[in-house]
């Protein structure tokens, strides 16, 4: 049965790592760890696309579409006619 | 940002605030648990004292969300330091930091209007880490000169953390606990209350007191039951396991033509149960995807491929199930 979840569009460039470790800091569900002066893209299919990693790799290293993955922020947008979708929470 | 001469001219304004929540506090922590007024929950932007700080003590970044805020001075009983409160109109570190208000232009501008600089000699921020996704750290340092350290997940493992300023991988991990889905059930049911009310309505008049109670019990599945049950659902989407909850609960409604009502013709008895098994797993459905924006891992890529694979299926049986519905109401 389809597992809607196991593709996101986080990508990492390992040979852009600077090591600085902040990825593994702000994952919130530890897709990174560090592997002695790198950090390593771990698991993967757990990533949310929260977008924390991309925004503060320093070195570009890591690339994400991030967004809200929230089903009725986007059947309104879609209702609406909007591209963008914004989280309707609050 | 609109910068207030006050501000400007005056000197550090300092807030004192208690560690210790009130009956007042948590009586607004209800309403916001309910929804009533969902963007009424604010605390004034500024900066915040918390004990008696000295001038190096720890500085530490908050929503001004009444529920962020009170988790974090509660969590800081007994701790001197100070709260920076940035404007996120009224929503939670989270939220907010998807949106960008929670972000790194908020912080800067905020540090410069409290004169935080004039307030403290040491030059760190410590923010909640679900804070990140708006906050570039190295950005604010560039702008403002302090460094931005990312905390744990959790205000209340903030004791814990202040020791070696370290987090390990459980207080940089989030989960999603019961507890934790347990309290999003009112605000949910209660939004949804008066449309569950008007189509009980609707189908009582349709197809008498089973199919309103239809109604009832599978809105009550989806807002309910779905969020306690969610992680022992088996299937990975949110939408099958609605359909699965759905199901189950339809099948009791599915049942009822044939033992309430043996002089019906069997075409009769099985096209009522039909409208169960059709309308009844779809609707459930639609309220378990919708979940997905209030859980703590879902990703825009999955979400968006759940909703193309099954929102079709569930509009076509939700519409034949209403539409045997119909068609009933004229046999008759």
């Amino acid at each position: 049965m389809l597992n809607a979840y196991l593709e996101n569009t986080l990508v990492y460039e390992p040979e852009l790592c600077n090591g600085c470790g902040v990825c593994v800091q702000v994952c919130p569900h530890a897709a990174f760890e560090m592997d002695g002066r790198l950090a390593v893209l771990v698991r993967p299919q757990t990533c949310m696309e929260c977008g924390a990693c991309q925004l503060n790799c320093i070195t570009g290293a890591i690339l994400v579409e991030s967004g809200v993955g929230c089903a009725s922020a986007m059947i309104q947008a879609a209702l609406k006619g909007q591209k963008e979708v914004e989280c309707s929470c609050g | 940002m609109m910068i207030d001469l006050a501000s400007i001219s005056s000197a550090p304004k300092i807030l004192p605030i208690q560690t210790r929540l009130t009956t007042a506090d948590h009586w607004d922590h209800f309403l916001a648990r309910v929804g009533w007024k969902r963007s009424g929950h604010r605390v004034e932007p500024g900066l915040y004292a918390i004990g008696n700080p000295v001038p190096d003590a720890p500085v530490f970044v908050s929503a001004n969300y009444t529920l962020s805020f009170d988790a974090l001075r509660s969590a800081l009983d007994g701790i001197d330091g100070y709260i920076l409160v940035i404007d996120t109109k009224g929503i939670n570190v989270w939220c907010a930091a998807g949106k960008g208000t929670f972000g790194t232009d908020e912080i800067v501008n905020r540090v410069f209007a409290t004169h935080l600089k004039d307030v403290v000699t040491q030059r760190k921020l410590i923010l909640p880490q679900l804070g990140a996704p708006g906050v570039a750290a190295h950005e604010v340092k560039k702008r403002t000169g302090f460094w931005v350290e990312y905390g744990p997940v959790r205000a209340a493992d903030l004791p814990e953390y202040l020791k070696t300023h370290k987090a390990g991988p459980e207080m940089r991990k989030v989960q999603f606990p019961l507890r934790d889905r347990l309290v999003l059930i009112p605000v949910d049911l209660i939004r949804l209350i008066p449309y569950m009310l008007a189509a009980a309505i609707v189908m009582y008049f349709a197809g008498g007191w089973v199919s309103s109670l239809a109604v009832l019990v599978s809105v009550l599945a989806g807002t309910v039951l779905f969020p306690i049950l969610l992680p022992w659902i088996p299937t990975h989407n949110f939408s099958t396991k609605g359909f699965l909850l759905g199901l189950l609960a339809a099948l009791p409604f599915a049942l009822s033509p044939f033992l309430r009502h043996p002089d019906w013709s069997w075409y009769h008895r099985l096209g009522q149960a039909l409208e169960f098994l059709l309308a009844m797993p779809a609707g459930t459905a639609f309220i378990a995807l919708n979940f997905t924006g209030s859980t703590t891992f879902t990703s825009r890529t999955g979400v968006k491929r759940e909703m193309f694979a099954y929102i079709p299926t569930m509009a076509w049986t939700f519409g034949t199930g209403i539409l045997l519905a119909i068609l009933f109401i004229f046999v008759h």
